[in-house]
């Protein structure tokens, strides 16, 4: 294999390893936030309970989160040069304002939020688990600022081949900010809500059913059941924004190859690059105009006007991004059905978590992760979609990419590989380890275990 | 912008500034914790919890220092940044595995079961040495100027021997300071194990530099430079000579001063990274490329620059409230 396709696969491999504990992070830290705030108002010990767990497993996902942050930050200088020499003077402010405002917040206070219950004041505690919340908040808002600009560039000129920032206003809003900052955000706490309903609902069936599950699964499944529909409508705008901006990804994400009025909707097709057409295909007569267009007989662009006369193609590979949002899609319509039912059976004739059958609970077991499958699948539908172009117009993949031996990057790429592997078998592991031990009634054990003698003074005031 | 003259001059000596800062809090704040993890196979078990309680708190922080001191370079320098990284590829994939192995085994081993714990333990230690060891290799290619030759290569590998020895060094220094009792007095001897690392380091890198470079050469030894320089060496071999001193009547009654080591340790860093930057000043890619011809455009520096100047003693704030709330001797880590 060549470099770049290598570079390209690493990438993708860190970033998609990365992706998943910041979407944890994100929203788990406003959850964390909302169990605090219960507890301070009604002093019962149940929300702290839930704290305790969860802030747990919110410690083990930023580790994660940060190490393998680190490592993107690296990447672009090892194997991606281009990108910051064409366009460092945008994507480096950018940057560095998410380093100055955002990391730096969360990683100081998470000290705090984590070890510092019983050593600081209570308020002092709340805030540092707000400004830990917000700090995450803010550095997924400066990266999709930068995301978002990537797709859908604007507020610049080029000097010589280079970006210079023209309108610093119109480069942080540029039109697919807002769209794709709420659907992350709230990709993040979908993620959240099932992965709390499902370690929850694991805990309820091997005979944890303390107070704290209780309230865990309860906030986590009405939480789903709320925001589901609102990400449905939300991921509609920004496909109709896609659409503006980024005809070509749309294109693919319907494998609709011919511009056409009262194009179908297509359930199923395997897409053929090399003939330029669908096979098997099944669609709903004009949805797909009706979908984009809000007009039945609507005209759809296709992939075949993104060919250049010589015949260079300027769209993406269209099956792996139509199967990625369709993956992306129909896991979010299977989050809606699950979330609504059990939100249904709690609350008829006021069950409460009693009201869930077996079968449901371990449906929602089942659906732990679903957050993190949907979320990769719209990434890779968005970014994989963007392609040739790494700055959609300014610059392509190919152009930014380092002359770093082909061997060197894939002994790179396999050694990263094996480790994430490991790691998220380790992740997943503990969380349901942390989950049967506290279900068992054992408390989890402290960072460091009481050391067998005394040494331990008391710490002198200063 | 044009307040300080040209802002094509001042503003890449600003970021310069600023990154050589970064780099410089960086090796002293995580060159401790990875110190400790350094040392962690001569710990007993009860010893390491309290090691690991020892830096708990802070280690997430410290290394946030060099994504923002990596983030200046590739946001003022890009040029420099791909040029540097991509030379480097290969200790670079190392460090960052190792940073990603201690980050998570910080994690893992107080959660996973008590028979993984062993292993967490492991991957902890080895996860420090390959970034430590990484560390070291890329300052010595870095000093010898990025060239892979044979020579070179050998040069490196000493001085990742000697900065993995000087990161346990400054870490013994933390835990005489964060422990007390049978701990603590094992720690005084690493520290006095672990001195000559730094010694050697600095002493190698110091004397490499010149006959690398003429033009380094010339900075160092013409006159009048030199005198004004003198005070550098002098006063390193003063605090080497009263770190030695203070170490073998350590610990000291009622544990006063144990926080001096540490400071002695970081008074060494700084004065020898002053003496590198002094060296290696106006070029961030050694001999090819200055700060000046790798700078991204002014316009955008100066609107880091904005954010910086708020945004920095706000960080500075923050940290001193964490190390204040987490001060005195390290006690068991309780999330509650």
């Amino acid at each position: 294999m060549e470099t770049l396709l290598l570079s390209r696969i690493q990438f993708a491999a860190n970033i998609s390893f990365h992706i998943l504990f910041p979407t944890i992070t994100i929203a788990l830290g406003w959850v964390l936030l909302f169990f605090k705030i219960q507890y301070n108002r009604t002093k019962q010990e149940r929300w702290m309970e839930a704290y305790r767990f969860w802030v747990k497993i919110f410690a083990l996902s930023f580790a994660m989160g940060v190490v393998s942050g680190i490592t993107m930050s690296f990447q672009f200088g090892t194997n991606w040069p281009g990108f910051m020499e064409t366009v460092g003077n945008i994507a480096g402010p950018l940057l560095a304002y998410e380093i100055m405002t955002a990391f730096f917040l969360e990683a100081v206070f998470l000290g705090i939020m984590l070890f510092g219950f019983s050593r600081v004041p209570n308020w002092l505690h709340t805030s540092a688990t707000f400004l830990v919340a917000f700090g995450t908040m803010m550095s997924a808002f400066w990266i999709i600022v930068l995301n978002s600009w990537m797709h859908t560039p604007q507020g610049y000129e080029m000097i010589d081949g280079v970006a210079h920032a023209t309108d610093w206003s119109a480069i942080i809003f540029n039109p697919s900010m807002p769209y794709r900052f709420t659907h992350m955000v709230l990709a993040s706490f979908l993620t959240v809500s099932f992965l709390i309903a499902g370690v929850s609902a694991f805990r309820w069936l091997i005979g944890g059913r303390t107070e704290g599950v209780r309230v865990a699964l309860k906030t986590a499944v009405f939480g789903a059941a709320l925001l589901i529909p609102v990400q449905i409508f939300v991921g509609d705008l920004h496909g109709l924004n896609t659409k503006e901006y980024q005809p070509a990804k749309v294109a693919a994400m319907e494998g609709n190859w011919e511009t056409d009025t009262g194009v179908p909707l297509i359930l199923f097709a395997i897409p053929d690059e090399e003939a330029r057409e669908n096979h098997f295909e099944i669609g709903i007569p004009n949805l797909a105009s009706f979908i984009l267009t809000h007009d039945w007989n609507g005209e759809v662009q296709g992939l075949n006007d993104f060919v250049s006369e010589e015949g260079e193609v300027l769209h993406p590979r269209v099956a792996p991004v139509f199967w990625s949002f369709r993956v992306m899609v129909g896991t979010g319509l299977l989050m809606l059905l699950v979330s609504w039912t059990a939100s249904y059976m709690i609350l008829r004739r006021k069950r409460g978590v009693e009201g869930l059958p077996k079968p449901a609970l371990y449906g929602l077991v089942g659906m732990s992760f679903s957050g993190w499958l949907a979320t990769l699948a719209g990434w890779y539908t968005t970014e994989i979609g963007r392609q040739p172009w790494l700055v959609q117009g300014v610059m392509t993949t190919k152009e930014a990419v380092a002359d770093v031996p082909a061997p060197m990057v894939l002994s790179s790429l396999i050694a990263y590989l094996a480790v994430y592997a490991v790691l998220l078998i380790a992740y997943i592991y503990v969380i349901f380890f942390l989950a049967r031990r506290m279900s068992r009634g054992q408390p989890i054990e402290p960072l460091t275990q009481q050391p067998k003698a005394p040494i331990t003074r008391p710490v002198p005031a200063e | 912008m044009y307040y300080f003259g040209n802002p094509e001059v001042w503003l890449p000596f600003v970021f310069a500034a600023l990154m050589g800062a970064s780099i410089l809090i960086y090796v002293v704040l995580d060159g401790f914790d990875l110190g400790v993890g350094v040392l962690f196979p001569f710990a007993e078990d009860d010893e390491k919890d309290r090691m690991i309680a020892s830096i708990g708190p802070f280690w997430d922080a410290n290394e946030t220092w060099l994504v923002l001191a990596i983030g200046l370079m590739l946001v003022a320098f890009p040029a420099a940044h791909g040029e540097i990284l991509t030379a480097l590829y290969l200790p670079v994939t190392i460090m960052l595995i190792g940073l990603i192995l201690r980050g998570v085994a910080f994690e893992f081993r107080a959660k996973a079961p008590a028979p993984h714990k062993r292993a967490w333990n492991s991957a902890f230690f080895a996860g420090s040495l390959m970034t430590s060891l990484s560390q070291g290799f890329m300052l010595g290619m870095y000093v010898m100027g990025l060239e892979w030759t044979w020579c070179n290569t050998g040069f490196a590998v000493l001085t990742a021997v000697f900065l993995t020895v000087g990161y346990s060094f400054i870490g013994a220094t933390w835990v005489i300071h964060k422990t007390d009792e049978h701990l603590q007095r094992k720690a005084v001897g690493w520290a006095q194990g672990g001195i000559w690392g730094l010694v050697l380091g600095i002493g190698a890198i110091s004397l490499a530099t010149p006959f690398v470079s003429a033009r380094i050469f010339d900075k160092w030894f013409s006159w009048p430079e030199a005198l004004y320089l003198s005070p550098l060496p002098i006063l390193s071999g003063l605090l080497v000579v009263w770190l030695w001193s203070m170490l073998r009547r350590m610990p000291f009654e009622n544990d006063n001063a144990s926080w001096l080591p540490f400071a002695a340790a970081t008074a060494l860093w700084v004065l020898a990274f002053g003496g590198m930057a002094y060296s290696f000043y106006p070029y961030v890619v050694p001999d090819q490329l200055t700060i000046y011809e790798a700078a991204s455009a002014p316009e955008s520096l100066f609107i880091i620059l904005i954010g910086t100047c708020i945004v920095l003693p706000t960080i500075m704030g923050y940290t001193i409230l964490a190390y204040t709330v987490f001060r005195g001797k390290a006690t068991e880590l309780r999330y509650d």
